[in-house]
């Protein structure tokens, strides 16, 4: 067995009374890959934190290489040879990538930077590790997948033996996240150390030696290479079994959705929708895949009445309700998870309770005064029923954590009771056991006869849930699978515009 | 038309543009590090006074302006304090400190020198007027650069050191760095606070320089307001110059020489009302074509897209 390289023995953080980590003990190996899994707020980033200098631990010690240290700032878990790849990329838009690898420790004399030599260096740099990136390539400019590889050349430029990666597969196209995979071996192979947080199972069971799994701030297990499955590590992580999803064949009914030839032109001549055309029929799951950014906003936007087309129509249960303001179509039989919780989702300063109530505030009334009472018991039930933590129905919906805003939304919408339903990222940022509810009540609304349209940028989401599978590219619908002949490979081909001959 | 465009006019363009300019390039300097200061004309409008006050105490030009940038430096590390270290809106800093200015700069001219408006004094010295013995008698050159100040010559020279700063140095690339995103400048050990501080600091010494040029340049005397608008237009050419050290300068040109060219107007038959308009119609209209072009704009967009 090879010397520890790292050790982080009972590590404890406390936030006032809450116990975010309690005694952690974490290890790794020179050129190990070891995953961290768990659920949102399983102390995962906590732990993180800590080992990068952004977080002091209450109690508990850190030892690099057998000594004892402990760090301060980033600035020196990075002189000890820990960097970090941020979920969100740290990266400057325009500068090139070049310079976003060397900033910090530019080379030249004195005190001028010498660009041309970074360009060089950089280019060393991917000849040693294997990655390619075009160093005088300005990084808007540039796929998430390579902004990816920027960031990990920075940190490997910073002198990193250890390296952290958050949620690294993101952003990432399946291809993309398939070489991402590939160069952690790689580097791997070549002595550095891996710390990879992550909450998709497979990707981790394909690349990591050792995983570890949080759950409520503790280590729930350990398990080596080869020893797990994803049934085993899904246990550990949410402390009981995890029910299958009853999903009988769709019997799907009328139409309820029907949208034809919708065009949104682009300002850049190219249109943002092309001639989109498609329906949704009662009881049946229709799945919208595609790499975010391919028109799939725009078309919730204009079914659901917040931006307008330019040609096409749309219609709701067959009535024609192109052109309509939202409160209408709403009105039609519309209900609308949101993409974004934040920006369509909630009101951030408002209270639970008020959140809750936002598209029920008509039906909950009494010539112009709200129904209070019944307001709080629907949504204390709602509450209830999602496990949703919160302080009371009073607390402003801004301390609530991402994944329990999704299930009151979630419940939300559901409570609409409309023939037609759109569920955009229903389980963006949710963990495991949230992840299982919201799936299980759009299934059975599905049995109940509802319409809902899913997009979603996870592929086994889409996989798992949808009856028929619409694939998004620039605008236009690439491709229809039924869910039986779906698999990721051709759904990763039609979405990176491909075909499937 | 000759009576209106001669080698004369680029000269008195280059009188008028000098304030604005150095005001224009620590406008770009804030704007750079994520902080859009509305206060030049206040910090302008107090280096203006502190000029003239130091001229008259110590009676010698070059302390007249040292002791203008100390004034202003600490003046503007009040905007630094309250925007970067209470984290306060900096607009409306800004728009606190030109009201503080004013009040200070008319506020003391009655209590130092015990006079309402205005502030002259036949003893003092303005700024040297140079005329550069060779070049002089050049043709072209000779009379486009007759009789200019020294601060002239001295607000080209910081746009070049500005220029080679930004896109030469390691510190100008952090520089930029810490203003484009400064999280990420922050997660590589670049100290955005003190870039920050900086630039705040940088501004306030420049302004101090372009009051000078304005109380002690052509005329050596004080009038209340007497900035009147020159940090507005300023802030506009860092807008139209895209907070770039050459795009303000372009920028700051074509000002001055709408200013000059309106006092050249004057001399026509028109109402000097409307010829004094001039500048401000330009800044309007150059305002419609920066529109979404704006720098910081930029810097926005690619802050929300890369979630």
């Amino acid at each position: 067995m090879t010397r520890m390289l790292l050790q982080m023995d009972s590590i404890t953080k406390k936030y006032g009374e809450f116990s975010a980590n309690r005694g952690i003990d974490f290890s790794l190996r020179a050129g190990e890959v070891h995953a961290i899994v768990g659920e949102n707020g399983a102390g995962k980033t906590t732990l993180m934190r800590i080992l990068y200098g952004m977080e002091q631990p209450t109690s508990g010690t850190i030892s690099l290489n057998g000594k004892a240290v402990s760090f301060a700032s980033p600035l020196d878990a990075i002189q000890h040879g820990i960097g970090m790849v941020h979920q969100h990329f740290m990266l400057f838009p325009t500068f090139t990538v070049a310079e976003n690898i060397v900033i910090g420790h530019e080379p030249g004399s004195g005190v001028r930077f010498d660009r041309k030599q970074a360009v060089s260096i950089v280019e060393e740099l991917c000849e040693t590790y294997g990655m390619k990136v075009d160093p005088e390539a300005v990084v808007s400019s540039t796929a998430p997948g390579v902004q990816q590889r920027v960031e990990i050349l920075k940190v490997l430029y910073q002198g990193a033996e250890i390296i952290i990666l958050d949620e690294p597969t993101g952003v990432l196209t399946p291809l993309e996240v398939k070489e991402l995979l590939e160069a952690i071996k790689q580097l791997s192979k070549q002595g550095k150390s891996f710390i990879l947080i992550s909450h998709k199972l497979n990707e981790v069971l394909e690349v990591a030696d050792r995983i570890t799994v949080l759950r409520d701030g503790e280590v729930t297990g350990v398990v080596n290479k080869g020893e797990a499955d994803a049934a085993l590590l899904s246990r550990l992580m949410v402390g009981r079994e995890l029910a299958d999803l009853d999903r009988r064949p769709a019997q799907p009914g009328e139409s309820v959705l029907e949208v034809s030839e919708v065009t949104i032109r682009g300002s850049k001549g190219k249109p943002v929708l092309d001639n989109v055309s498609l329906n949704v029929r009662a009881g049946e799951i229709v799945g919208v895949a595609g790499i975010s950014g391919n028109g799939q906003s725009e078309l919730l936007q204009v079914i659901s009445g917040l931006a307008s087309s330019d040609s096409g129509s749309i219609k709701l249960s067959g009535k024609d309700v192109t052109g309509m303001s939202t409160r209408s179509i709403r009105e039609h039989g519309l209900a609308h998870i949101p993409e974004d919780r934040y920006v369509w989702g909630a009101n951030r300063t408002a209270t639970v309770a008020d959140t809750g109530l936002m598209g029920h505030q008509r039906r909950l009334q009494r010539s112009g005064m709200l129904k209070l009472k019944e307001i709080r018991s629907l949504v204390s039930g709602w509450v209830q029923k999602f496990s949703i933590k919160t302080g009371s129905l009073d607390t402003s919906t801004q301390y609530l954590s991402g994944g329990n805003l999704q299930k009151l939304i979630v419940a939300r919408e559901l409570e609409q009771g409309t023939p037609f339903l759109i569920a955009a990222e229903p389980t963006r940022g949710v963990d495991i056991g949230a992840m299982e509810t919201i799936h299980g009540e759009l299934l059975k609304r599905r049995e109940e006869g509802t319409g809902i349209l899913l997009v979603s940028s996870e592929l086994t989401e889409i996989i798992k849930l949808s009856d028929r599978i619409l694939v998004m590219y620039e605008g236009r619908i690439a491709g229809e699978l039924s869910v039986n002949e779906a698999t990721e490979e051709k759904l990763g081909l039609l979405m990176a515009g491909g075909t499937l001959q | 038309m000759a009576q209106l465009f001669d080698l004369a006019l680029i000269n008195s363009a280059l009188r008028v543009l000098t304030p604005i300019l150095l005001a224009a390039l620590g406008g770009a300097l804030c704007s750079r590090v994520g902080l859009f200061n509305v206060g030049l004309e206040g910090f302008m409008l107090l280096g203006a006074f502190s000029a003239v006050a130091g001229n008259y105490f110590f009676g010698n030009v070059v302390y007249a302006i040292v002791f203008a940038i100390i004034v202003v430096s600490l003046f503007s590390l009040v905007f630094g304090y309250l925007s970067i270290h209470l984290k306060a809106n900096v607009i409306v800093v800004g728009v606190a400190m030109n009201a503080l200015a004013a009040g200070i700069t008319t506020f003391s001219l009655r209590a130092i020198f015990d006079v309402k408006g205005a502030f002259y004094d036949n003893t003092m010295v303005g700024l040297p007027k140079w005329n550069i013995p060779i070049i002089e008698n050049i043709p072209v050159l000779g009379p486009i650069l007759a009789g200019l100040t020294p601060l002239v010559y001295v607000a080209f020279l910081i746009a070049g050191l500005m220029w080679y700063y930004f896109y030469r140095t390691k510190s100008g690339f952090r520089f930029l760095a810490a203003g484009e995103n400064p999280l990420a400048a922050r997660s590589v050990g670049i100290r955005v606070t003190r870039y920050q501080y900086g630039a705040v600091l940088a501004s306030g010494v420049l302004c101090a320089l372009g009051g000078a040029q304005l109380s002690l340049g052509q005329v050596t005397m004080f009038t209340e307001g007497m900035t009147a608008g020159r940090g507005f237009i300023a802030l506009v050419a860092t807008m139209l110059g895209q907070s770039g050290p050459l795009g303000v300068t372009a920028a700051s040109l074509l000002f001055g020489f709408m200013d000059a060219l309106s006092i050249r107007f004057q001399g026509l038959a028109l109402p000097t009302h409307f010829t004094q308009m001039l500048p401000y119609v330009v800044t309007i209209l150059a305002m419609f074509f920066f529109k979404d072009k704006s720098f910081q704009q930029d810097a926005l967009k690619q802050g929300t897209s890369s979630r």
